[in-house]
């Protein structure tokens, strides 16, 4: 049975870590405020220069955003299980009346807190620097979130798997795996700038529908209904392929006694 | 006295390596059990088993008459666990990170319970100081601290005086002792400090390459081998001398 209390636990340890952190909370705003920044000063730069794109600065800065809700989301999963090797804590942490899912649903509320301050900061930056409004996209922004959001935490439960099994020399995925979804998942281009064969893979991620989703209701206003199912549906896959690859290789690394030896 | 654990045929295989090959034993409450042995003789491997960190490849064991395997979590949170090489977070302070454990054990009133433990170990005045401050003693208290926040029936150490110095770890032996009188706990520790097992434990298990040895009260053992002390019995055990018998 699921206890609050524990999942609460799980929260907990990263408020009261966050809190007085300095290098953590500036870690938290300063790659979202850089990038906002950097990018998109250089959207303005190309959109009011010769190329003369329309609409450009409110594709680029919307996917920046979103982007940012996909990465943040899967780091925050899987950095709170790396600062529990950091600290020689991960023992203490797996002797617990902890289940995996109460961990995992502990993980996810943190990412959701994480996520939450770092969208706050880029659309306010957004809005104050661009004049660009994220919440232009209306209800639409919902769906979209939510799925990039699921995405994060399968991804994070993906790479906490590989720590299980491979050790701390797995935590550098915590940084890349999802960047491998952002080229083929037209983030900052459309689609069909792809090449086919890419293209037909890119169906298969949830973030392409999300993304080509946005660039719809930017460009024409309309939620695309197929998009939003398409992403829905394989995130569903990819959220249980996420926890069970977690799940999967716990069992795997309580078998092998790998968990004591982690982060030694 | 009730039988508050028991093991049965436990063996671990880590590939062709027999880390424990057959272990049987209980643990009775308000006991102290001692775990000795030489390195690589299995004890971290079967306090990991205890602890639901590794599963056995055969065997049982059963916590308060329930399966480990298939109770795992309402044991847990009846049991507890703290070792010397296990830290707790150094960035949280000394109340916050049992306040962390008391949420993820589920213990009511938690201000309270880390109020009377902080008190009784002596780091009350450095409640609100981050971990990373603490001193290897203080640090050690405070894994203590936070291996009673749940009450435990059970308590596992692995190594709790290891690295501290002499009056540290005499201080650290003092409270466990007493807090495991006062509260019938029953503990199992395991120590490379031999002197530390005699005094301390009410029986020692001897494991040798996954095996247990010897198993007995401390002067029982010493008589049985002819020895003056724990730690002639465990070079005389070691040295081909099979003499594993139940209690006497």
């Amino acid at each position: 049975m699921l206890r609050l209390k524990r999942i609460l636990g799980v929260v907990a340890r990263q408020v009261f870590l966050y809190r007085r952190s300095f290098s953590r909370i500036l870690d938290l705003f300063y790659w979202p405020t850089m990038d906002i920044l950097l990018w998109g000063f250089l959207t303005l730069y190309l959109e009011r220069g010769t190329l003369h794109l329309p609409r450009f600065v409110s594709f680029f800065l919307g996917a920046l955003i979103l982007w940012h809700i996909l990465y943040r989301s899967q780091l925050a999963v899987s950095v709170s299980f790396l600062e529990d090797i950091w600290s020689r804590n991960l023992l203490n942490l797996m002797v617990a009346p902890l289940s995996l899912t109460e961990y995992m649903l502990g993980l996810i509320a943190i990412s959701l807190i994480k996520v939450s301050l770092a969208f706050t900061i880029m659309a306010s930056l957004a809005g104050l620097f661009y004049g660009f409004n994220i919440f232009k996209l209306g209800m639409s922004l919902v769906p979209f979130v939510v799925n990039l959001l699921a995405l994060g935490w399968g991804i994070g439960f993906v790479t906490i798997g590989f720590v299980f099994r491979f050790g701390q020399e797995a935590e550098i995925l915590a940084w890349a795996l999802a960047f491998v979804f952002l080229p083929i998942s037209a983030v900052f281009y459309p689609l069909a700038v792809l090449p086919p064969l890419v293209q037909k893979l890119a169906w298969f991620t949830p973030s392409a529908h999300v993304f080509e989703g946005m660039r719809a209701v930017i460009a024409e206003g309309t939620l695309p209904t197929e998009h939003i199912l398409w992403a829905c549906g394989l995130n569903l896959l990819y959220l249980f392929f996420g926890a069970w690859v977690m799940h999967r290789q716990y069992e795997y690394a309580r078998r092998q006694g790998l968990i004591p030896k982690i982060g030694e | 006295m009730e039988v508050v654990l028991e093991v049965k045929n436990l063996v671990k295989e880590f590939g062709k390596q027999r880390a424990l090959a057959g272990i049987s034993f209980t643990l009775s409450r308000g006991e102290l059990l001692g775990i000795i042995g030489p390195n690589g003789a299995g004890k971290t491997t079967l306090l990991n088993c205890l602890l639901g960190l590794v599963t056995p490849t055969e065997g049982e064991i059963r916590f308060f008459g329930l399966e480990l395997e298939k109770h795992r979590t309402h044991i847990l949170s009846r049991i507890n666990f703290a070792s010397n090489y296990v830290g707790l977070p150094l960035s949280l302070t000394v109340f916050e990170n049992l306040v962390v454990y008391g949420l993820l054990y589920g213990v009511t009133g938690i201000r309270k319970r880390a109020e009377h433990l902080l008190r009784l170990f002596g780091l009350w005045e450095m409640r609100n100081q981050k971990t990373r401050h603490l001193s290897s003693g203080q640090m050690m208290r405070l894994c203590l601290a936070k291996a009673l926040m749940n009450d435990p029936e059970v308590l596992l150490l692995d190594e709790p005086t290891a690295g501290l110095d002499l009056e540290i770890a005499e201080m650290v032996r003092d409270l466990i002792k007493n807090y495991q009188r006062e509260r019938g706990l029953a503990v199992i520790f395991t120590s490379h400090n031999l002197h530390e097992m005699e005094n301390l434990s009410d029986r020692v298990i001897l494991l040798n390459e996954g095996r247990i040895i010897a198993e007995g009260p401390p002067r029982e053992l010493c008589r049985r081998f002819g020895a003056r002390n724990l730690e002639e019995v465990f070079f005389k055990a070691l040295h081909g001398r099979e003499t594993r018998h139940a209690q006497a």
